[in-house]
């Protein structure tokens, strides 16, 4: 114990000196001492207890601190790059209409804005503090690590003067402390100045083993933890299932293509693919005109061609001025055509209109034939196709 | 605990009664001139001091239950405007004259056409209705009884046991009190449009009344420090808290507000839509733009620091201000019902006289009060803790 006194003295005459700490015993002493400190005309002095003291800002003459302004310009700041960068991805960069709502949809950003100002501002006080209270990018400060600092966060409250006052004098500041009630008066002495303290080695470990944990728990948690099935009984097995790789194929893919030429079952070719318009007497429709087939006949028209042929097939489409107007399905020629000739431009297109073959099927074409068929012939209809539904009325 | 209780003058009773007066006889007048308008009007007066009153038993109940030091001394303030309860069993009468002029709801002929409204009769309907409201009416006046007199005697015998008694009623009352306030504000206020509804409404009528409340518990504890009744030991640090809370409250209000209309713009529903819209229509555009900063904005800045919560001048300007801010945010969600399909100006002298009385009312009530008790709970076990209160 002796010799290290006898070392630390060495070590002290060459450090400067940054204040005298003294101890006091009861919240009272110390309020009476911060009061007493800062009457005396001391402005570079701090109090140090284990828990906030109530008034104790009060008494040091303290001025409230500039910490709040930080805080409300990185606040507004995070706002206002939230709204800019939500402005620029959701009304300039990309577009698009969500539930039919403006580019630039105000409040639907009023929450994200929100959270990011909530963000910005705790995050800026956070690293504000820290970087006022270390002398960043010093990482140290000189009260650390002292038997003083020990003490006052455990049960005794502290008050020092630092050697920057301009009152300050190594005689008068240790009576003064001992006249005020202070206990323990001692001086406390600056850190050798570390000239890069962010790159001391220690330092660059502790940052390398929390990068290195902090990722490799990451990945651990996410790569490996996540997908730990707690029992797997049957639900892994040795048999092919879709969009999964499989070991018996030499490239590995579970889903094979078809063999060349193989066709799906019930799967009538179309031959006539390869022409633009149908040979007149090319095609018979095969369906008969049935209620049945014109039901159906009527609702796929209805699904698939009405939003531009009309409903009626008067060309006078719901989507008109979208797209160059369809013709009339009631001209001359469209009623001239053959069954086959209709049933071709549904299946492979014409001009605009695309191939409906992906959305139809064969007998679903055929009927919607026979719909536009009988379409036509109530558009144009007879004298005697006119007795005839009248007859066909009366009877029911 | 020494303490010297010091009369209110009767000047300041005699100044209520002459506003009550006042208020009675230009609100006779109103109803004259137009009973409709004068009805819309007088249900806003209502609304008001029912949430201040049952506001201030909630702050009561509160501070009970939170084990708050600071509001001790400052207790009996709500305790007085809480007294205010009794009085809606009067002040309700009036309203059931006017439910024709008010609920759509009790057309039956418009119901009977109208299948939404049809679905709703089993809870819209005057005599379930009318059960409801004395049912509140009377779930409050028995918790304020209870309240009051255990916080009275206390003051007489000192007996400690009567403060755990009452923070037992607190954690009894809050639950019930968060059932009642919203049955009322939907009764009362959400009805006025049948056909609209919002799950959030009644959180939104809370926040709005609780700043109504804490800003009349300011404005009277400030007057009274100013004219020297209360304790001297009480400082400019105990109103720090009466400016935090109105603070968040403010923050809490405007949460909720901006919960509601973009729930609501979201989902772009028109059975829910048309109620902002009506808001939106003609002069209620300003109202409505005028509420964002008379009832978040302004108060928002002149109440975010920490000398504006410690400075009395200071917080008397806010809590007039807020006060008046709860009038209109009343005014925003009650007129507009009145003003669909009529040409009518948006403000006359009716909306300026009806407030007289709800401003009458309070300065009665809080005198009648003082008269008979004391200013402070003068032998609660926490007061000395109160006093002694520091930032």
């Amino acid at each position: 114990m002796v010799h290290s006194q006898a070392v630390t003295e060495v070590i002290i005459m060459n450090k400067k000196l940054y204040g005298y700490t003294a101890l006091f015993d009861t919240p009272d002493g110390i309020m009476a001492a911060a009061k007493k400190t800062a009457d005396d005309g001391f402005t570079k002095f701090d109090v140090n207890t284990p828990y906030p003291v109530h008034g104790i800002d009060k008494a040091m003459k303290i001025r409230p601190s500039k910490l709040g302004f930080i805080t409300l310009f990185f606040g507004l700041l995070g706002g206002a790059l939230a709204i800019l960068f939500m402005y620029w991805t959701m009304s300039v960069d990309y577009p698009m209409v969500i539930g039919g709502k403006p580019f630039f949809a105000l409040p639907a950003f009023g929450p994200v804005t929100f959270e990011v100002i909530v963000l910005t501002a705790t995050l800026s006080t956070v690293a504000a503090m820290i970087a006022l209270f270390f002398y960043l990018p010093q990482n140290n400060h000189p009260l650390h690590d002292t038997d003083y600092m020990k003490t006052v966060s455990s049960d005794k409250y502290g008050l020092c003067i630092e050697a920057e006052d301009p009152l300050f004098d190594e005689k008068k500041v240790q009576t003064f402390l001992s006249a005020a009630g202070g206990k323990n008066i001692t001086p406390v002495y600056n850190p050798e100045p570390v000239k890069y303290p962010l790159l001391q080695p220690k330092f660059l470990a502790v940052l390398a083993i929390i990068a290195l944990s902090v990722s490799g728990a990451t990945y651990f948690t996410l790569n490996k933890l996540m997908y730990m099935t707690p029992f797997n009984w049957m639900s892994e097995q040795e048999k092919l299932t879709p969009q999964r790789t499989y070991w018996l194929f030499e490239d590995g893919y579970g889903m094979r293509a078809p063999v060349q030429g193989s066709v799906a079952r019930g799967f009538i070719p179309y031959p006539f693919r390869d022409q633009s318009v149908l040979e007149e007497g090319g095609l018979a429709n095969p369906l008969l005109a049935t209620e049945e087939v014109l039901t159906l006949g009527k609702n796929k028209y209805n699904t698939f061609c009405s939003p531009c042929h009309g409903n009626h097939g008067d060309g006078d489409s719901r989507l008109r001025g979208q797209f160059p107007n369809p013709p009339s399905l009631h001209t001359p020629r469209a009623r001239e055509w053959s069954d086959g000739q209709i049933y071709h431009v549904l299946t492979v297109g014409q001009n605009v209109m695309a191939s409906y073959e992906p959305y139809t099927t064969r007998e679903e074409r055929w009927a919607i034939v026979h719909y536009i068929r009988a379409l036509q012939r109530a558009k144009n209809a007879s004298d005697a196709d006119i007795q005839l539904v009248r007859s066909d009325n009366n009877a029911r | 605990m020494e303490y010297k209780k010091k009369e209110i003058p009767g000047s300041v009773e005699k100044l209520g009664w002459i506003l009550l007066g006042l208020g009675v006889i230009l609100g006779a007048v109103a109803f004259l001139v137009d009973s409709s308008r004068a009805f819309f009007n007088y249900l806003i007066t209502f609304m008001f001091v029912l949430s201040v009153a049952v506001g201030a038993l909630f702050i009561v109940a509160l501070e009970y239950l939170a084990g708050a030091d600071w509001s001790v001394p400052f207790r009996r303030i709500p305790e007085f405007f809480a007294g205010a309860i009794p009085l809606l069993a009067v002040l309700v009468i009036p309203l059931l004259f006017g439910f024709h002029d008010l609920f759509h709801w009790t057309h039956t002929e418009d119901v009977e056409a109208d299948k939404i409204l049809q679905g709703k009769t089993p809870y819209l309907n005057e005599v379930f209705f009318i059960i409801r409201t004395v049912l509140c009416i009377g779930v409050w006046y028995i918790f304020y009884r209870l309240f009051t007199r255990n916080s009275r005697k206390q003051d007489a015998t000192g007996d400690q046991k009567l403060t755990k008694k009452n923070i037992t009623l607190s954690a009894i009352f809050i639950p019930i009190f968060a059932v009642t306030i919203t049955i009322a504000a939907v009764d009362w206020l959400m009805t006025l449009e049948p056909h609209w509804f919002s799950t959030i409404f009644g959180i939104y009528f809370f926040s709005g009344s609780m700043i109504a409340t804490l800003a009349a518990i300011t404005l009277a504890a400030i007057l009274l420090k100013e004219k020297g009744y209360l304790h001297p030991k009480i400082t400019n640090e105990h109103f720090y808290s009466l400016g935090a809370l109105m603070f968040a409250f403010v923050n809490f209000w405007a949460y909720i507000a901006f919960s509601q209309y973009m729930l609501i713009w979201y989902a772009d529903l028109p059975e829910t839509t048309f109620w902002f819209l009506q808001r939106w229509e003609g002069p209620m555009m300003y109202v409505s733009l005028g509420l964002i900063f008379i009832h978040f904005v302004i108060p928002y800045f002149g109440l975010v620091s920490l000398p504006s919560k410690t400075d009395p001048k200071r917080l008397k300007i806010m809590s007039v201000w807020l006060l008046f801010a709860h009038g209109l945010n009343l005014y925003w969600l009650i007129m507009p019902t009145y003003f669909t399909g009529k040409e009518v100006p948006v403000i006359t002298w009716m909306e300026f006289t009806f407030p007289l009385i709800a401003i009458a009312l309070f300065i009665i009530i809080f005198v009648i009060h003082a008269k008979k008790f004391n200013l402070m709970p003068v032998r609660d076990p926490k007061l000395r803790r109160g006093l002694d209160f520091h930032l």
